[in-house]
């Protein structure tokens, strides 16, 4: 199996992650896709450590995946905090820090 | 160049001449109001001193022989830079001991008559600290030996000017005047500054001895610069064409200081400066000819004023303008003419001062008024005053045997010798002398009193007559003395040079002609003044007469030459920070609060368009890295 066509795959995942942080209103969805941009990262460094042949790759990984999750510990807090004060998950609605 | 004697004997007291009215000065000035009362009596006592010590060293010179009489004292090396040197070191020949005798005697007489004119003035001390610090600038002028210290007692006397003019400060008027005459004053020490400038640049150095010595290995035309440059300054000092606006109204000062300063010594510094730098104006063809025209046309100038005025100063003060003149156009024709112009000047010291005395005195008679159509038949009341007055009077006109006959026809002759233009100019002037002095004269001692109603007038007391009967002896005896009984010729002549010309006429034919016109111009002016009805409100008068009370509209050309353009160069300049540079300042912090009005609208609030603009960074970044790897 071609470890490239693996990158690709990669570039592609990130590319959907990117196109449904900037289209979707829904807040938990647009979460997702960063979640998709993360774990797309993840598999182009899984299969660039194939090619290189170390670890390296591997380990960062790992970072990677702890990251994601505290980040989403804390993104998740967040919009269950601004639900119960809005009642309104669309991340178009706190618009206050504004000129 | 004559040999510079070791200041020996009473000669090494050169430096005691300026350091006592120096001291008095101080101690006047300084001391404050513990110094009122006893203040006068010691400035009389400086200068008083300085005049014996001067006689002293005049009875020594006359006893040396006649190559022997440059004496040099060096007190320390004062600028010392590089390869230039000035010390504070004083010359005293023949030239110097004239003006150091005029300055202290007439000084310390002009001092003892203040004592009467400022009696009842509350800043009498100051005035008389003041007329010492002047004396002893006019002193350090003339004894300096080297062209940077007379600069030095230059700016001494314009500053003792310019404070004794504005003495009364409370009054507008003498506030501007002092101004006015420090301005006109200082375009005239450029030109000195410059000349000492140019001087050093071509000889290495500014002493006389040395820059006299060198004068042949420059070229003409640097002398001429110099020559050009030392006349400006010459002008400024002795108020000639055209810096000679000043002066009239330098006539709002103390009377005193009108007599010390204004007619025997300060205005006479340049003429001084002139014939000091004889060589230069000998070696330097056109800037002498510039210095003929110059005092030929302060001559008339001085004259039609003098004729025009109704106050008695400001006339006496035109007067003044135009014997400078003819001292300058002395000076202008050459060795023929130098010690003419320094015998007229020492003349001319004498009875002017005299002359102003006497209007002081009838000023004080008269409760300081000064228009002359308000005198009139004060010869009765006031015998010593209207007696020295006259005596003065016939010595400006050129009465022989009285001093000015001497000094003004050898400086005709002289004039004829070099041009018939020059000497037929000096002559006519010799007659409207005549005239306008004779107006005067007539105005106030003679014809019907045109008194007002307040005014009683009466005699001066004697300290303030005294002074006025030993200058008007001076003015009797001092022309004869100094031809007949010591020779002023011989005595200045291995300082500047003597040259006669020989003329197709014999000199009496001259002087006859001097005088029938002086005294068909003073024939006019009595039968024009004390004849008939001098008017109390002024006439109206021919155009002449109008154009010469305007000064001959001196005053308006300054003002349009010199004074508007300044005015208006200093509103451009304030439109300029007004609008450029306050505009620049103003303007940088408008386009930066502009700028960010319009940067602060991508703060939209909105997430997403955050998350767009970091993706268009992102891919911005990423295409730069691509093409900076294919490139």
């Amino acid at each position: 199996m071609n470890p490239s066509n693996y990158v690709v795959l990669s570039a592609l995942l990130f590319s959907i992650g990117t196109i449904g942080v900037l289209v979707r209103r829904n807040a938990i969805v647009v979460f997702m896709s960063v979640e998709l941009m993360l774990n797309a990262a993840n598999l182009a460094f899984v299969a660039f450590a194939r090619m290189n042949g170390n670890l390296d790759g591997q380990v960062v990984a790992f970072f990677v995946m702890v990251v994601a999750a505290s980040e989403v510990v804390v993104g998740l807090a967040i919009i269950l905090t601004i639900f119960r004060t809005r009642r309104s998950a669309s991340i178009d609605e706190p618009n206050l820090l504004k000129y | 160049m004559t040999e510079l004697m070791p200041a020996e004997g009473v000669f090494s007291l050169i430096w005691v001449l300026i350091a006592l009215p120096l001291v008095g000065a101080a101690i006047l000035l300084l001391g404050g109001r513990r110094t009122n009362k006893w203040g006068p009596y010691l400035a009389i006592l400086t200068v008083s001193a300085a005049a014996v010590i001067g006689v002293l060293m005049l009875l020594g010179m006359m006893q040396d022989s006649a190559e022997q009489r440059t004496y040099g004292q060096t007190l320390f090396t004062w600028v010392f830079a590089g390869s230039f040197q000035a010390d504070m070191a004083f010359q005293l020949d023949q030239l110097s001991i004239c003006f150091v005798l005029l300055i202290t005697i007439v000084g310390a007489l002009i001092h003892v008559y203040s004592l009467g004119y400022m009696e009842h003035d509350e800043n009498k001390r100051k005035f008389f600290g003041m007329l010492n610090l002047f004396v002893a600038a006019m002193l350090l002028l003339v004894l300096a030996n080297n062209y940077l210290l007379l600069y030095v007692g230059w700016e001494g006397v314009g500053l003792a000017s310019y404070l004794l003019i504005s003495f009364w400060q409370h009054k507008d008027s003498a506030a501007q005047a002092g101004k006015k005459a420090f301005i006109i004053n200082r375009v005239g020490d450029v030109g000195l500054s410059l000349a000492i400038m140019l001087l050093f640049v071509t000889f290495g150095t500014v002493s006389f001895q040395d820059v006299f010595g060198a004068a042949d290995k420059a070229s003409e035309g640097t002398l001429t610069a110099i020559g050009l440059l030392l006349l400006l300054a010459a002008c400024g000092k002795s108020a000639q064409f055209p810096l000679q606006a000043w002066l009239l109204d330098a006539m709002e000062g103390p009377t005193p200081v009108s007599a010390l300063i204004h007619a025997a010594t300060m205005v006479t510094a340049g003429v001084y400066l002139i014939v000091r730098s004889n060589v230069i104006f000998t070696a330097a063809e056109w800037a002498a000819v510039a210095v003929i025209c110059v005092g030929l046309i302060t001559m008339w100038m001085g004259a039609i004023i003098g004729s025009a005025k109704d106050d008695i100063k400001k006339s006496l003060a035109g007067s003044t303008m135009s014997q400078i003149g003819y001292m300058i156009t002395a000076a202008g024709l050459g060795p023929i003419g130098y010690v003419f112009a320094i015998f007229h000047l020492l003349m001319h010291g004498i009875f002017k001062a005299g002359l102003f005395l006497g209007a002081g005195s009838v000023m004080h008679g008269m409760k300081d008024n000064v228009n002359m159509r308000r005198y009139g038949a004060l010869r009765a009341l006031m015998v010593l005053t209207s007696t020295t007055f006259i005596i003065c009077y016939l010595a400006i006109i050129g009465i022989p045997p009285f001093d000015g006959f001497f000094s003004k026809d050898d400086i005709i002759h002289a004039s004829f010798e070099r041009s018939p233009i020059i000497g037929i100019l000096a002559m006519l002037a010799a007659g409207l002398t005549g005239f306008y002095m004779t107006r005067m004269v007539a105005m106030t001692f003679f014809g019907k009193a045109r008194w007002e109603d307040d005014v009683h007038p009466h005699e001066s007391p004697k300290v303030m007559t005294i002074p006025l009967v030993i200058l008007a002896i001076g003015a009797t005896i001092g022309g004869m003395s100094l031809v007949y009984w010591g020779n002023i010729e011989s005595w200045l002549e291995p300082v500047v040079g003597i040259k006669t010309v020989e003329l197709p006429l014999p000199s009496w034919v001259y002087e006859l002609t001097t005088l029938v016109l002086v005294l068909i111009g003073a024939g006019f002016a009595w039968l024009t003044y004390a004849r008939r009805e001098v008017p109390v409100e002024a006439p109206h008068g021919n155009l002449l007469t109008r154009a010469a009370r305007e000064e001959l509209y001196g005053n308006h050309v300054n003002d349009a030459l010199v004074v508007a353009p300044s005015f208006w160069l200093s509103r451009v300049l304030v439109w300029f920070d007004n609008k450029a540079v306050d505009g620049f300042v103003n303007g940088s912090a408008a386009f930066v609060g502009g700028l960010s009005g319009r940067m602060r609208r991508y703060q939209t609030g909105f997430a997403r368009s955050y998350a767009l603009s970091m993706v268009g960074g992102a891919v911005l970044v990423v295409l730069a890295l691509v093409l900076v790897r294919v490139s």
